[in-house]
């Protein structure tokens, strides 16, 4: 039987399981999304999930974790509660947020999850201001935010880069490089592909991983966190992606959308980083795996299916917080 | 009780909101400069030092999500903003992420968090310096808007929406600053939508927004020489708003004038006056009207800029007119007019 720790100190097992789970759970809300059970937009994480893993594992107990509206993965990555999750997706009172966010908004304060955000970018800046809580308040933990290609457009992830920069702050950015907003691909969208040497140019290191290896992911996150830990300032950690599903909802797009060939998917299909973890474990340990994680999941809808739509009354509540510091 | 200026009430309210909690932090573009946004941040960086008293790149946008982030982390930051036209940078994070956040997470954060922001006027400030863009935010459930017109009501509301949970546009006029009024040493803390009868009257309602509300006082003062006994009220808070106090008054006044600091289109006249006719029907009907700047964009020269405001004058021909079925041949006093000018609201508070 092979070692399941590798020289890193990365558990084999641990990270084949949280792949295979973000992935079962991207699949069941797939198979599910056609009933209308589930009541917000979708953007699926399957092809993506080795980006969240491979960084969550890296981070500790303390860390904070930013996602975006494809978000399942961070959430399930960083150890959001998973009923809670597929009850929000359902809309139900039992949801993580009671029904008022979905899939786009999720949040789990209490496992250190930050809300996410419909507009791309929202949610890098807000990463900064909540590391720089942490950091004044002297509490421990840093912020690892998600956020796609698209959102590196926008004028406020520029302002964040130089501001991260300027205050220091412990910050891991991490880009999740699919190729596309939405149906745009990046040789309509940037002038030139340096975007590591814009990041650069802010005094913030580096790091690329190509191709979804889910053991250097993790390895060049920590090499990035060591620094962020020891108050040098942020991180910038690239992991170029592909989205096997359509931008939003359950389906593919290959061949009705004209905007992508199904050639390009398949490459990172032989690299299926789900597979590929699976492959460096023993066929009992990965069967016993996979029953648990279908178990799991079979739960977490379970419990969304059983959990109450919330009532009328509850239209009103939470627009204001009650509390102040009186 | 103690003269204090506007602006000194502003500094007040900051430092000891700052000594009381030490999440309270304050920053923007100049905030720790010479000049310390008119003098309203003056001497907080010698106290509190440079952690919690900070100069921010031009980056509106990313810093309005800084003070975001850092609010839900349990701090209690005060970005200050020396012009309100600069929150155009901010509104993606102000709408779709301040205002919505303690909802949208199902009450999982909470965003405790202060926009400062000035509006400006005169001196040729022009187009883009003198917008009182107040109306934009008061229709978004999930925000506080305040817009205090004295010294005492500006203490008060910002130790309000410094300890209040939920984030505060908070609109200041550049015309105040240096109007005093009697403010107390000791904390006050203001109530979120609750207004302020500055002047009793029975002939006429006078509403007035922000600086207007100084204007609509000296318009009363100007009345009274032709008999016209005019009602003066400061919403202080424009969300939540004081529909009550301004329905009790028209009750009694059977006429209502709102005098905006800004356009009148889908403007806070607008939603008052609404909100009074939908409260009264027609049990009490009554006259209204709304005043404002004109539809145009600041002009910078004043012999343009003059008749782009409203002013005691305008205000007071419109209520007399109102009053009296029409226009007549009265006109303010000149002399009076101009003293009128240097009337304050003094209490009581």
């Amino acid at each position: 039987m092979k070692n399941l720790t590798n020289e890193n100190g990365a558990d084999h097992g641990h990270i084949y399981r949280m792949l295979k789970l973000i992935r079962r759970v991207e699949e069941k809300v797939a198979e599910v999304y056609p009933t209308d059970k589930i009541k917000s937009p979708v953007h699926l994480s399957i092809g993506q999930e080795a980006v969240a893993v491979g960084v969550c594992d890296a981070l500790d107990e303390t860390d904070f974790v930013s996602g975006t509206y494809r978000g399942h993965a961070s959430y399930i990555a960083h150890g959001g509660d998973l009923p809670a999750m597929i009850a929000e997706l359902y809309g139900k009172a039992g949801g993580i947020s009671r029904g008022k966010g979905g899939s786009m908004h999720l949040a789990d304060a209490k496992n250190r999850i930050l809300g996410s955000s419909a507009v791309v970018g929202t949610t890098v800046p807000i990463s900064l201001g909540f590391a720089m809580g942490l950091m004044r308040q002297k509490k421990p933990g840093i912020v690892a935010s998600f956020f796609g290609d698209g959102a590196t457009e926008e004028g406020a992830f520029y302002e964040s880069l130089n501001f991260a920069a300027l205050k220091k702050l412990p910050v891991l950015f991490i880009l999740e490089n699919n190729g596309y907003a939405i149906h745009t691909p990046l040789s309509k969208r940037w002038a030139t592909h340096d975007l590591l040497k814009r990041v650069e140019t802010f005094g913030i290191p580096t790091e690329s991983v190509p191709d979804m290896d889910v053991f250097e992911i993790r390895a060049a996150a920590r090499r990035l966190l060591r620094g962020i830990r020891a108050g040098e300032g942020p991180g910038f950690l690239e992991c170029k992606t592909y989205r096997w599903s359509e931008h939003v909802g359950p389906g593919q797009d290959y061949e009705s959308g004209g905007y992508r060939d199904r050639t390009e998917l398949e490459p990172w299909q032989k690299n299926d980083a789900v597979a590929m973890a699976a492959r460096e474990l023993p066929a009992s340990v990965v069967s016993a795996i996979d029953a648990e994680v279908e178990e799991q999941v079979a739960r977490a809808f379970d419990f969304a299916e059983a959990s109450p739509f919330p009532g009328l009354h509850e239209l009103t509540e939470h627009v204001y917080s009650e509390t102040a510091n009186a | 009780m103690r003269e204090l200026r506007y602006v000194d009430a502003l500094r007040e309210a900051v430092e000891q909101e700052m000594d009381r909690d030490p999440n309270v932090f304050v920053f923007g573009l100049d905030v720790d400069d010479f000049k310390a946004i008119q003098g309203s941040t003056e001497g907080l960086l010698a106290k509190f030092g440079p952690d919690r008293v900070f100069t921010t790149p031009l980056s509106e946008d990313a810093m309005t999500g800084v003070a975001i982030g850092a609010a839900m982390s349990g701090m209690r930051p005060i970005h200050v903003h020396i012009r309100m036209d600069f929150l155009m940078l901010c509104m993606n994070q102000l709408i779709n992420m301040a205002s919505k956040s303690h909802y949208m997470y199902g009450g999982q954060f909470d965003v405790p968090m202060v926009a400062r922001c000035m509006i400006g006027k005169s001196w040729g400030q022009g187009a883009q310096h003198s917008q009182g863009l107040y109306s934009m935010f008061m229709g978004i459930p999930g925000l506080r808007v305040a817009a205090p017109a004295n010294a005492y009501d500006a203490k008060a509301c910002l130790i309000a929406a410094i300890r209040d949970n939920n984030p505060t546009i908070f609109v200041e006029h550049r015309l105040l600053y240096p109007t005093t009024a009697p403010t107390p040493e000791t904390e006050i803390v203001s109530t979120p939508g609750k207004g302020r009868l500055l002047a009793e009257g029975d002939d006429v309602t006078l509403v007035g927004v922000s600086n207007m509300a100084v204007e609509c006082l000296r318009a009363q003062e100007l009345l009274r020489d032709a008999g016209i006994s005019a009602e003066v009220i400061d919403p202080v808070w424009l969300l939540p708003l004081d529909i009550d106090i301004v329905a009790r008054s028209v009750r009694k006044t059977r006429r209502l004038i709102v005098v905006d600091n800004g356009w009148t289109v889908c403007g806070a006249g607008a939603e008052i006056i609404a909100s009074v006719a939908e409260r009264l029907q027609l049990d009490v009907p009554f006259q209204a009207a709304r005043m404002g700047f004109e539809f145009t964009p600041c002009p910078t020269t004043p012999s343009l800029e003059d008749g782009f405001y409203p002013n005691p004058k305008t205000i007071a021909l419109k209520a007399f007119a109102m009053v009296n079925g029409g226009p007549g041949d009265w006109q303010p006093d000149a002399e009076r007019a101009k003293l009128a000018y240097q009337l304050q609201f003094k209490g009581p508070f």
